[in-house]
C-alpha cells in the first residue's frame, strides 16, 4: 500500500512545485491540499472498515526499515490535518490564485511564501502522524521546525521576525534534546522503533532518554513552563499562519507525547505525572496571561498555552493503553476540537482585526458598521474552547471527567473545572465587547454585514461545534488499535 | 406517525434562529413574517402533540452522540405542560415584541437569539434524559446571553457579567453532577418516580453531593435564595426580554428542572430516603419569605416584579419538595399560573414604561385612567399573584395549602398566609395608586401604543381569568397537573 506514503510525498512536492513557480504557488497549493485531504479520508474508512495498517516502506521492517502506522489514532490526526489545511488554505486564497489575478505586491510576496511553507508543514506533519520510530518523528519535527519558523514570519514585521528568531531559538533547543534522546535510547536498547519505550522505562539511561525525549517535545509543544517563545510567535503572525501554528503544529508534539505515553508501561508513570502536573501549571498560567491580555490576538495566543495544557493534562493523566479508561480518547477529542475552534479563532480575529484597523480589546466596541460575523465566528469558537455543550470539547471534557471520577481522582476534577471557569472568563472578555455600544449596524449601513471571508471561520467554529453530536464518529476511529 | 413531532417543534424555533440572525436589519417585514409563522406553527404542533399525548403515544426520538451518551427527546405529560406555556407565551411574547422594538435597532440579532432562547426551552421540555437537559440548558444561558445585554449599555453589562458568572456557575454545578451521575448510573432517563430507587446498593453520600450539586445547577435558573442575585439585575434587558425570562424560559426551566432531578431521577421516596425534601422545603420556604421582604423595599416597578418572581417560583419547589400529591398539584399548575400571571404583569409594565416613561411605583398615580386597558391587566395579573379566588394563582395556594395539611405541615398554611399578606403589601398599593389617584398634570406621552402592544396582556390576563374560572374543564393546567400527578403518586 504505497498509497499511505502518498500522504507525505504529494504535499511535499507540491512544496517543491509551489517554491518554483512562486506566481502560481497557489494553482498547487490549494488541489495538493485538497487531494490529500481525500486519501486522509480514504485511509480512515479505511482504518474504519479493515482494522489498523503497518506498512514497512521498501519491505525492510523495523528495526531497520522505516514503518508506518497507520491506527485510528494516525488516522484521525491525519483527518484533522487535512480538513482544517483545507479551509485555512482556502481562506488563503484571498492573495489570490490565477497567476494573472490582480494583487497588491504584499499578497504576491505573501502567497509566494505561504503555499511552499504551508505543503511543507502539510507533508511533515503527515510523516510524524504516520512515523513508527523516533528516529523518523526526530526528521519530521526538523522539517516541521524550520517550516513553522517561516510561517511565524511570513508577514515580516519586525516583531513578527524577532518572534520567529525566538522560534527557532527554542525550536533547535527542543530538536537538540530529542536528537540526544534519541541517540541515548539506541545507545541503550539498539532500537529506536515506537514500540522499545516500555523496554526503555525499564533501565536508567533510557529513563533519562525518555525524559530528554520528552523535554524536547514540551518544548515544541509549548508545554508550560517551555511555552515562553510560543505567545509572541502565535500572535505576531499573519492571521492564516497564526491558525496553522496553533491549531496544527503544536498538536505533532503533543500527539507524540500521547503515543510515547501510551506506549510507555507503568515504568513511565513517574514522566506522566509529571506532564500532568504541569498541564494543569499551563491551564492555570495561560489562563492568568489570558485576562491580562490587551491585543487580541495575544489572548488567543495565551488560550492556546491553557488549552495545550487541559491536553497534556488528560495526556498525562491517561496512562498506557493497557489501561481501559478512554481518558487518552479524550485526550485526542480535546486535540480535535481544539484545532478546529482555535483556527476558527484565529482567521476570526484576523477578519476582525483587518475590518478595524488594529486588534485592541479596548476598541472592539463601537463602530458604524461591524464585523459581525467574524465575531460570531469568535463567538462560536469560544463556545467548544470553554467546553460547554454541544461541542467535541464539552464531550472531551466529559470522557475525561467521567473517567476521573471513576477512579476518585477529585483534585484533577476539580482544576479541570476551575481551567474551564478561567477559559469562560477570558473569552467573555472578547465576547461580550463586541455586544457591546449602541447600534452595531445602522440601519442605512448598506455594506453587507456577511462577507465571503468570514466563510472559513464560520464554517471551522460550526464544525468544531457540531462535531460533539458527531462524536460517535472520532470515538469509533479511536478504539482502533493495532495488534 | 407522531415520531417526528418532538424534533418539528424544536426546528420551528432551532432553524427559525439562524435564519433570522441573517436577515439584513432593514427587511423587517420579511422577519416578522418568519417569527409569527414559526411561533404559530409551533403552537399548532404543541396542540397537535397534546393530543398524541392524550391518546396514550410517548414520541421518542434517541441519537447516540458518543458511546453511552444519547441526544434523547420525548414528549411525556410533564413534557407538554411546559411546552404549551413556553409555545403559547413565544407567540404572544414575539407579538408584544415586534411592536415594542419597531425601529429600534439589532433586531435581526435580537429575534436571532430570542428563537434560539425559545428553542432551549422546548428542548429542556422534551429532553428524555439528563445528558439532553443539560445541553438545552447550557445552551438557554448562552442565547438568553446577548438578550440582557441588548441594550449595550454599560449597566447592562455589567448585569450581563453578573448573569453569565451565576448561570455558567451553576452549570459547572450542573455538568459535574450530571458527569457523577452517569458514572454511577449509566444512562440517566427521566422516568416517573426516578431510576435511582431500583439502584442497588449505591452510596447514599455519593447521591446526596449529586442531589445538591444538581439543584444549585437549576437553581441558580430558579433563583433560589442565594443564588438568585442575577436575577434583579437583569430587569435592565428590554420589557419582552424580562418577560420571557421571567414567566417563560430562564427562572421555568430552573423550576422545571428540579422536577425532573426531584420526580424522575430520583423519585420522591428516595428524596425523602435521603433526608433531602426537608432541607429543600426550608430553602423554598425561606425564599418565598425573603423575596417578598425584598420586593417591598423595591420602587423600580420591574425589579419589584423581579423580587416577586423570586418568591413565586418557589411556590413550585415547595410543591415539589412537600412530598404531597396535593401539593404537587399546587407546585405544577403553579408553574403555568405564576406563567401567565408574571408575563401579564411584565408586558403591561413595559407599556407603562414605553407609552409614558413611568418604571417607578411612585409614578404609578393615575395610571388607570391614563391607559385603562394595560392597568386592568396589571390589576388581574397582581390580584392573581395575591391569591384572590377565582383567579389562577388562587388554586395554586389553595392546592400548596391542602398539600401542607396532608402531610401534617399546618405551618405551610401560616407561609402561605404571610406570604399572601406580603403579595398583598407589595401590589395593592400600586393598584391604589394606579386607580384611585390623580395622575400628576401634564403626564408626558412619549408614544401611542399599537394593538400589538395593547392586545398581548390583554390576552394573558384573559387566560390568567380562564385558568381560574375553567380549572375543572379537562385541559385547564389544573386538569392536567392532576393527569401528571396521578402518574407519580400511582
Amino acid at each position: 500500500m504505497s498509497d499511505i506514503s502518498l500522504l507525505i510525498l504529494l504535499p511535499l512536492l507540491a512544496a517543491v512545485c509551489a517554491a518554483a513557480t512562486p506566481r502560481a504557488a497557489g494553482l498547487w497549493g490549494l488541489p495538493a491540499s485538497i487531494l490529500t485531504g481525500v486519501i486522509a479520508l480514504w485511509l480512515a474508512l479505511d482504518v474504519l472498515q479493515n482494522g489498523a495498517q503497518e506498512i514497512a516502506i521498501g519491505g525492510w521492517i523495523a528495526p531497520l526499515g522505516i514503518v508506518f502506522v497507520a491506527d485510528g489514532l494516525a488516522a484521525l490526526m491525519l483527518l484533522m490535518t487535512s480538513g482544517v489545511g483545507i479551509v485555512v488554505s482556502i481562506q488563503a486564497t484571498s492573495w489570490g490564485v490565477w497567476p494573472s489575478s490582480n494583487v497588491s505586491e504584499k499578497a504576491a510576496t505573501m502567497r509566494a511564501g505561504f503555499w511552499p511553507l504551508w505543503l511543507a508543514t502539510l507533508g511533515a506533519l503527515n510523516a510524524l502522524f504516520l512515523s513508527g520510530d523516533l528516529f523518523n518523528i526526530y526528521v519530521a519535527f526538523e522539517i516541521l521546525g524550520l517550516t513553522a519558523v517561516g510561517l511565524t514570519a511570513l508577514s515580516g514585521t519586525p516583531s513578527a521576525l524577532r518572534a520567529a528568531f525566538d522560534y527557532l531559538s527554542a525550536g533547535l533547543a527542543g530538536s537538540l534534546l530529542l536528537l540526544l534522546g534519541v541517540a541515548l535510547a539506541y545507545s541503550a536498547v539498539g532500537r529506536v522503533d515506537i514500540e522499545v519505550v516500555p523496554l526503555l522505562a525499564d533501565t536508567t539511561s533510557g529513563r533519562i532518554a525518555l525524559a530528554l525525549i520528552v523535554a524536547g517535545l514540551a518544548v515544541k509543544a509549548a508545554l508550560f513552563p517551555l511555552h515562553f517563545w510560543m505567545p509572541a510567535a502565535h500572535s505576531s503572525a499573519t492571521p492564516v499562519a497564526s491558525a496553522l501554528l496553533s491549531a496544527l503544529v503544536v498538536k505533532g508534539a503533543l500527539y507524540v507525547i500521547l503515543r510515547i505515553s501510551m506506549e510507555g508501561g507503568v515504568g513511565m508513570e513517574t514522566l506522566r505525572l509529571a506532564i500532568a502536573v504541569l498541564g494543569s501549571g499551563a491551564m492555570l498560567w495561560g489562563a492568568w496571561g489570558a485576562l491580562q491580555a490587551t491585543r487580541l490576538k495575544l489572548l488567543v495566543a495565551q488560550s492556546t498555552v491553557a488549552q495545550i495544557g487541559l491536553i497534556a493534562m488528560a495526556i498525562g493523566l491517561a496512562g498506557d493503553n493497557l489501561q481501559q479508561n478512554g481518558l487518552w480518547q479524550a485526550a485526542a477529542l480535546l486535540m480535535l476540537s481544539h484545532a478546529l475552534a482555535k483556527a476558527a479563532m484565529f482567521i476570526a480575529v484576523g477578519r476582525i482585526a483587518e475590518e478595524l484597523g488594529h486588534d485592541r480589546l479596548s476598541g472592539l466596541n463601537r463602530k458604524e458598521l461591524r464585523p459581525g460575523a467574524a465575531e460570531f465566528a469568535f463567538a462560536i469558537a469560544s463556545i467548544s474552547l470553554i467546553g460547554l455543550p454541544p461541542t467535541a470539547g464539552f464531550i472531551g471534557k466529559w470522557i475525561l471527567i467521567d473517567g476521573l471520577i471513576a477512579r476518585d481522582a477529585w483534585i484533577w476534577v476539580a482544576l479541570i473545572l476551575l481551567g474551564t471557569a478561567l477559559s469562560a472568563a477570558y473569552l467573555s472578555r472578547v465576547v461580550s465587547r463586541c455586544l457591546r455600544g449602541g447600534p452595531h449596524v445602522s440601519l442605512d449601513a448598506h455594506h453587507p454585514p456577511w462577507r465571503t471571508g468570514d466563510v472559513a471561520a464560520l464554517g471551522l467554529a460550526t464544525s468544531a461545534l457540531l462535531l460533539g453530536l458527531a462524536s460517535a464518529f472520532p470515538l469509533s476511529l479511536l478504539e482502533i488499535a493495532l495488534k | 406517525m407522531s415520531e417526528f413531532l418532538p424534533i418539528a417543534i424544536l426546528m420551528t424555533s432551532l432553524g427559525a434562529a439562524p435564519i433570522i440572525l441573517m436577515i439584513p436589519e432593514h427587511a423587517s417585514r420579511l422577519r416578522t413574517t418568519i417569527n409569527l409563522t414559526a411561533a404559530s406553527a409551533k403552537v399548532a404542533l404543541v396542540i397537535w402533540l397534546t393530543v398524541v399525548v392524550v391518546q396514550g403515544g410517548a414520541p421518542d426520538v434517541r441519537f447516540t452522540v458518543a458511546p453511552g451518551l444519547d441526544l434523547h427527546l420525548k414528549a411525556d405529560a410533564l413534557s407538554v405542560l411546559f411546552l404549551a406555556l413556553s409555545a403559547i407565551l413565544w407567540l404572544i411574547t414575539t407579538i408584544y415584541a415586534i411592536g415594542y422594538l419597531e425601529n429600534g435597532a439589532d433586531r435581526s440579532r435580537f429575534f436571532g437569539f430570542f428563537s434560539l432562547c425559545v428553542a432551549s426551552t422546548v428542548g429542556i421540555a422534551m429532553a428524555g434524559n439528563l445528558f439532553t437537559f443539560l445541553i438545552f440548558f447550557e445552551l438557554l444561558t448562552l442565547a438568553t446571553y446577548p438578550l440582557v445585554v441588548h441594550r449595550g449599555t454599560a449597566e447592562s453589562h455589567r448585569a450581563g457579567k453578573i448573569y453569565l458568572a451565576y448561570t455558567l456557575g451553576g452549570g459547572l454545578a450542573l455538568t459535574l453532577g450530571t458527569i457523577w451521575l452517569y458514572a454511577l448510573a449509566g444512562d440517566v432517563t427521566f422516568i416517573p418516580r426516578g431510576m435511582l430507587g431500583d439502584l442497588p446498593q449505591t452510596d447514599s453520600f455519593a447521591l446526596i453531593a449529586i442531589f445538591i450539586l444538581l439543584i444549585i445547577g437549576v437553581g441558580v435558573k430558579a433563583a433560589l435564595v442565594p443564588l438568585h442575585g442575577w436575577l434583579p439585575l437583569s430587569m435592565v434587558a428590554p420589557a419582552p426580554v424580562s418577560a420571557l425570562l421571567h414567566a417563560v424560559a430562564v427562572v421555568k426551566a430552573g423550576a422545571f428542572g428540579i422536577m425532573r432531578i426531584v420526580y424522575d431521577i430520583f423519585g420522591v421516596d428516595t428524596v425523602q430516603a435521603l433526608g433531602l425534601a426537608t432541607p429543600l422545603v426550608l430553602l423554598a420556604a425561606f425564599t418565598i419569605v425573603w423575596g417578598s421582604i425584598c420586593a417591598l423595599k423595591q420602587d423600580d416597578l420591574k425589579k419589584r416584579l423581579a423580587y416577586s418572581t423570586i418568591s413565586q417560583v418557589s411556590y413550585i419547589t415547595l410543591g415539589i419538595a412537600l412530598v404531597s400529591p396535593l401539593a404537587a398539584i399546587g407546585g405544577l399548575t403553579h408553574l403555568i399560573h405564576q406563567g401567565i400571571m408574571k408575563i401579564t404583569l411584565f408586558l403591561a409594565a413595559g407599556n407603562f414604561a414605553e407609552a409614558h416613561g413611568i418604571k417607578t411605583v411612585s409614578g404609578m398615580n393615575g395610571m388607570g385612567r391614563l391607559m385603562p386597558v394595560s392597568m386592568t391587566a396589571f390589576t388581574i395579573g397582581a390580584l392573581g399573584m395575591i391569591g384572590i379566588p377565582p383567579l389562577a394563582g388562587f388554586l395554586s395556594k389553595w392546592y400548596l395549602g391542602a398539600g401542607g395539611l396532608e402531610v401534617g405541615q399546618p405551618a405551610v398554611i401560616a407561609l402561605l398566609a404571610g406570604s399572601s399578606l406580603l403579595n398583598a403589601a407589595y401590589f395593592l398599593p400600586i393598584l391604589y395608586r394606579a386607580w384611585f389617584l390623580d395622575p400628576p398634570e401634564n403626564t408626558p406621552v412619549r408614544r401611542d401604543l399599537g394593538w400589538m402592544l395593547i392586545l398581548p396582556p390583554a390576552l394573558t390576563a384573559a387566560l390568567v381569568v380562564a385558568a381560574g374560572l375553567f380549572a375543572n374543564a379537562p385541559f385547564s393546567p389544573l386538569g392536567w397537573t392532576r393527569f401528571i400527578v396521578s402518574l407519580e403518586y400511582l
